[in-house]
């Protein structure tokens, strides 16, 4: 322990620190009619962190020993982390407000989460993952009942609890099955032993803390919680979800596999291959009867996480920077997804339907156009920058010979598109119903348009985060 | 065999036979002594192993506290586990099955369970040396100074969730009266009570 250390997890601290004295300034003044106030505040911190953390270009450092890694591909995950947070608070601010749910609680709770999600991106070693991981998941439970007089969000709360403390266990008796093996706790070490081939044991051990990290990204069969806490969830909430803890579990998935099982990539890659075919066309097709738009973006996003475990799969470094492309280009869509959700109400009330979106083009012709620009680009069709996500984890999937994972992905993907265009047609060609309430202003509103020009404007060079990602994958897989 | 070996014998049996009962007691206060049981048993291997210090904090920290907690909390919320236990023997056949079938995959990998050639030297290159240092001070230096980032997380996940605890069930009710300690002491008498003299067989 020195102070080498301690500059290194300089963000994680000054974000811990930042938490605790929001906390208190907030339960010593304002309570909470500090909570607008708080909320900017810590998506700003977040902003500046993320500028902090993406200037640094030393390469590998690890601290505490090994315990705590900070790499390229540790960076690259925390900046998408930190930005998708201060989006998400940034745009949930109107209708937190307006729905009388702006808690000074809520920001800081999200920054705590967003503490959890910096250290398992970092993780060298199993014991700092878990605590990651259980930091992370704690304030998601909470969050998901944030609304507690709401009996939908108790019950998403309680749901996602109960299996999330489930896949925990998994996740720690596979771990205990490692160490048991190895010796060790630590990532490298455990790298070490099981380079020439991994007995039995060790087999089970690794599949153990796959279930328990496919269940934190929400992948088949473990997706049983997503739909109905996605849906019970505030909005906002589920926003959140959908984002930045997302990724963090996606990093943590390939950091897992490639730190500590990078010499038994045969033995694992099959296993994440067959979850990633499973995810996306359960995904592409149980969403299909979707009647409520926060449960289709739940099916979506199983689907979508099945598309970036197969640059996973792959275990090549073109497949972990594919991974990476399709997170952060994921992550972009549903931002101005959910802001658009959170726009959508009739009489101040919000209204989470599909069916309410009929005609939507009389309401608010520039809305529906981004929102045609996010849909098309969920599914991939080709001027989008969504079309450039799956084109770069089907060429890694067809680079490291498994073509047969790319023919799922395009046949699950032709499937998943038909509710994307569902929603661009009641749109557009739908029957006049009850129209929805045309907000406007706000920062929602203001997110949606911007992330659909996005959409369109990305494909020029996809903002560099293709050189990004190639760098952090190439520091991940050595 | 020894009179340790026993001694691992008799706490091991007892420790799963008391985990097995924590599950299926009826009574929720029986599960909870139960567990108290597992507890003392397990805090009973790990004196076998000459961890005293940690046996020592199973009892006090977990059977003192953390279990007469527990009691309380399920003496007062009046939960009727036999209406949430209902739909059990439903289930219980199939969860069976998949029981057995876990059970006999694992014994597969325990069957075959090997250990990674240096993994010994590894597991002992964490502690400090036990010949120097006795284990208790050996547990604080690994927690307080290599663990030192584990143990402040473990903190942070603490703290949310009390925070979480709070935000869910906390209600900040209006109409409570609450005690006001320095207007109480500021009464003056004089002002707080009026004397009347009544006389006898008349009314004010």
């Amino acid at each position: 322990m020195t102070s080498v250390d301690f500059s290194i997890v300089l963000p994680e601290f000054l974000l811990a620190v930042y938490a605790l004295a929001a906390l208190l300034f907030a339960v010593y003044t304002g309570k909470d009619k500090t909570a607008g106030l708080i909320s900017w505040l810590t998506a700003a911190v977040f902003v500046v962190l993320a500028i902090l953390i993406g200037s640094r270009s030393t390469g590998a450092q690890s601290a505490f020993n090994g315990m705590f890694v900070d790499d390229a591909f540790a960076r690259f995950a925390k900046v998408g982390i930190l930005l998708a947070g201060a989006a998400v608070l940034a745009m949930s601010q109107d209708y937190l407000k307006k729905h009388d749910m702006l808690k000074f609680e809520l920001p800081i709770i999200v920054a705590l989460s967003t503490i959890g999600m910096m250290v398992m991106v970092s993780a060298g070693d199993l014991m700092a993952l878990y605590m990651g991981l259980e930091l992370m998941s704690l304030a998601l439970y909470v969050l998901a009942s944030f609304r507690r007089d709401s009996t939908r969000s108790s019950e998403a709360g309680l749901k996602y609890f109960v299996l999330g403390s489930l896949s925990s266990g998994l996740l720690l008796y596979g771990a205990s099955l490692t160490y048991g093996f190895a010796g060790t706790t630590n990532f490298a070490g455990i790298l070490s032993v099981v380079k020439d081939g991994a007995p039995l044991g060790v087999l089970f051990g690794l599949v153990f803390m796959i279930t328990g990290m496919a269940f934190k990204v929400s992948a088949v069969p473990f997706h049983m919680w997503t739909p109905d806490v996605y849906e019970g969830a505030p909005t906002p909430v589920t926003a959140f979800f959908a984002t930045a803890p997302k990724l963090a579990a996606m990093a943590l998935f390939a950091r897992v596999l490639h730190d500590a099982f990078g010499g038994i990539s045969s033995d694992w890659s099959q296993v994440v291959a067959l979850i990633a075919v499973a995810s996306m066309f359960l995904g592409a097709i149980a969403g299909i009867g979707q009647k409520d738009i926060k449960r289709l973006m739940a099916y979506s996003s199983i689907s979508h996480m099945g598309f970036a475990l197969i640059g996973v799969a792959s275990g090549t470094v073109g497949g972990v920077q594919a991974a990476l492309i399709y997170m952060a280009i994921y992550i972009v869509m549903n931002i101005g997804t959910f802001a658009f959700i959170m726009t959508m109400e009739r009489d101040g009330q919000p209204v989470t339907e599909i069916k309410a979106l009929n005609s939507y083009w009389k309401v608010s012709p520039t809305k529906s156009l981004a929102v045609l620009f996010l849909m098309f680009s969920m599914a991939g069709v080709p001027p989008m920058v969504g079309f450039f996500g799956k084109l770069a984890v089907l060429q890694a999937a067809v680079e490291a010979n498994m073509t047969w994972l790319a023919t799922a992905g395009v046949v699950a993907s032709v499937i998943g598109a038909f509710y994307y265009l569902r929603v661009v047609y009641y749109m557009f060609f739908g029957s006049d119903v009850e129209p929805l309430d045309d907000t406007k202003g706000g920062v929602a509103n203001i997110a949606v348009l911007v992330v659909g020009l996005i959409m369109l404007v990305g494909i020029i060079n996809l903002f560099g985060v293709d050189t990004l990602a190639l760098t952090a994958a190439e520091a991940l897989v050595r | 065999m020894t009179v340790a070996d026993y001694a691992f014998y008799l706490f091991a049996i007892l420790l799963v036979a008391s985990g097995l009962f924590t599950v299926v007691a009826r009574n929720p206060v029986h599960s909870v002594l139960w567990l108290i049981l597992t507890f003392l048993s397990a805090s009973g291997l790990f004196v076998l192993l000459g961890a005293e210090f940690v046996a020592m904090l199973l009892i006090i920290v977990y059977v003192g506290a953390v279990m007469v907690l527990f009691l309380f909390v399920v003496m007062m919320l009046d939960v009727d586990f036999a209406q949430l236990r209902g739909g059990m023997a439903k289930f219980m056949p199939f969860a069976l099955l998949i029981g057995i079938v876990v059970l006999m995959q694992l014994s597969i990998a325990f069957g075959d369970w090997t250990a990674a050639d240096g993994s010994q030297a590894l597991r002992a290159a964490v502690t400090p040396d036990l010949t120097e240092v006795h284990n208790t001070a050996a547990l604080g230096q690994l927690m307080y100074d290599d663990f030192l980032l584990l143990f402040q997380l473990a903190g942070l996940i603490l703290l949310t969730a009390m925070i979480g605890a709070i935000v869910l069930t906390l209600r900040h009710n209006p109409n409570v009266k609450r005690q006001n300690v320095m207007a109480q002491m500021h009464r003056d008498p004089a002002k707080a009570m009026e004397l009347k003299d009544v006389k006898s067989g008349q009314g004010l």
